[in-house]
């Protein structure tokens, strides 16, 4: 007869926390920043139509780095869900807090109880009236939700850009000011980028009702020094 | 409220009134009362014209109950989303009901798909809605929608009709439906030109309104007393846009003086 081999728990626990990590790392970084109309996220994505950032509702957006499949089906769970809630309830009623809890509760459960731990990392973002109702909830593959006010940062070279976002950060800067700060820092100092290879976002109170918007094309340009 | 996860081939898709299906199979208007329901709201006449750069879109103010007034300032024309507007009229609860749900399904397909239904496609989703709710039309319950926007594709506005089976016709120019329609769309038959401009067609639409509510008793006239007036909106390239209440009392209140005007000329009673 054999016997299942014995592995420690911290042993599974951190075979799978490396896994996800590897598979993040892989990816390029997104940021995200408050400025003095809402916030701004901006992603190294050199494609134009397989996104990273998208809208979830009236004041939510969502942002995912790592495994494309794998955040995109958290990303459409996420409409399903504020639509679902904002039809039942009200659209007043759906906001950041209580979909950034789901993710955490599913990614951590899918962390201790599946084969794979999902290779991911998001970002849930709401635009508060004000400034100061802004919230930004980075929640990482096992499920650790980190409510941030101001800047985050996700994906692999997380640590080296939130080093070089703390130094460039501004309270209360405008969308200009931030967006090439945000790109300064993706960018790091041995290399330049392009208005085709980064995908900006804005939650904007001047957008009305629906505060998500793109930026690209020409608009992008305009706000990027070549 | 969860987080909804299906797998991968059975899987909603982008549709909003699927999920709803899936997630709250007990919800939605399919089971229809045993018999028909007495004296309920009820809204009136919508109209829709197309013009050189677009299409309005107007709706009276007033629901009736039976032979009473209901409401005063009903709201019957909506946007369905940026580029579309949708009008009802008909039972005035599962009408509102339904625009609601057809605004979160195109919100809800443009956000999960990345891009937005094609004009025909948001007319046909609406078709299928209309369809659904069959069973409580037998009941006496019909919603009889209007749908208008502008087609990117095509750089032109198009306005649909339907009928309680949930059939779909486009109209080449105007319709108006609802109690007072017949009037309404007669008031556009004799005054509607090709190419009309943006205030020529407001003020068309405006006038069939005036005359189906001369006309018709279920429908709401221009209420300066109160200062309730139509709501008028139009959908061009730039998208949909609401002509503001003032700029609408001002129309009605020069149209009111041409008309007393007209009616001195010809020697008539002013009343």
């Amino acid at each position: 007869m054999t016997m299942p081999y014995y592995v420690a728990p911290e042993q599974v626990m951190k075979d799978r926390a490396e896994y996800a990590q590897k598979g993040i790392a892989r990816g390029r970084s997104l940021v995200a920043v408050t400025y003095d109309d809402g916030i701004l996220v901006v992603a190294e994505n050199p494609s134009r139509t397989l996104h990273k950032i998208s809208e979830i509702y009236d004041r939510v957006c969502f942002a995912g780095v790592g495994k494309y499949n794998e955040f995109d089906q958290l990303r459409v769970a996420g409409i399903r869900h504020a639509d679902t809630k904002g039809y039942a309830y009200s659209r007043d009623d759906v906001d950041a807090r209580s979909l950034a809890n789901l993710y955490a509760q599913y990614l951590g459960q899918v962390f201790t109880h599946e084969m794979k731990p999902l290779e991911v990392e998001i970002l849930v973002a709401e635009l508060g009236t004000s400034e100061v109702g802004n919230r930004l909830y980075h929640i990482a593959y096992d499920g650790t939700v980190v409510d941030e006010q101001r800047a985050t940062v996700l994906g692999g070279d997380a640590d080296t850009v939130a080093g070089r976002l703390d130094q460039a950060y501004e309270q209360g800067w405008s969308l200009a000011e931030a967006l090439r700060a945000c790109v300064s820092c993706l960018a790091g100092p041995d290399r330049s980028l392009h208005a085709d290879e980064i995908e900006v976002a804005v939650l904007s109170r001047a957008n009305g009702r629906r505060t998500f918007r793109r930026l690209e094309g020409a608009e992008l340009g305009e706000l990027l020094p070549s | 409220m969860s987080l909804y996860l299906f797998p991968p081939g059975d899987d909603p898709g982008p549709s909003f009134a699927d999920l709803l299906r899936r997630v709250h199979p007990h919800s939605g208007s399919s089971a229809a009362p045993a018999s028909s329901v007495g004296d309920v709201r009820h809204a009136t006449t919508i109209a829709a014209l197309r013009y050189s750069g677009g299409v309005v879109m107007a709706g009276d103010r007033r629901a009736t109950e039976g032979v009473s007034i209901a409401h005063r300032s009903i709201e019957k024309v909506f946007p369905a989303d940026r580029f579309s507007a949708v009008a009802i009229a008909g039972a005035a609860g599962p009408a509102i009901e339904m625009v609601r749900l057809f605004q979160t399904q195109l919100e809800h397909y443009e956000k999960v798909e990345g891009t937005v239904l094609s004009l025909e496609g948001k007319a046909n989703q609406l078709a299928q809605m209309v369809r659904a709710h069959l069973p409580m039309a037998m009941q006496g319950l019909a919603v009889v929608p209007l749908f208008a926007g502008w087609d990117s594709l095509r750089g032109t506005g198009r306005i649909f009709t339907y009928d309680v089976t949930g059939g779909r016709y486009e109209e080449t120019d105007f319709h108006a439906t609802g109690s007072g329609g017949r009037d309404a769309k007669t008031t556009i038959k004799i005054g509607y030109r090709e190419a009309m401009s943006r205030d020529e067609a407001v003020e068309l639409a405006l006038e069939a309104l005036f005359q189906a509510a001369d006309e018709d008793a279920a429908t709401g006239g221009p209420d300066p007393v109160r200062g309730i007036f139509p709501i008028v909106a139009t959908v061009e390239s730039s998208g949909f846009s609401r002509v503001a209440d003032e700029d609408v009392a001002e129309r009605f209140a020069s149209f009111l003086d041409r008309r007393r005007d007209a009616v001195r000329g010809a020697g008539g009673d002013p009343t």
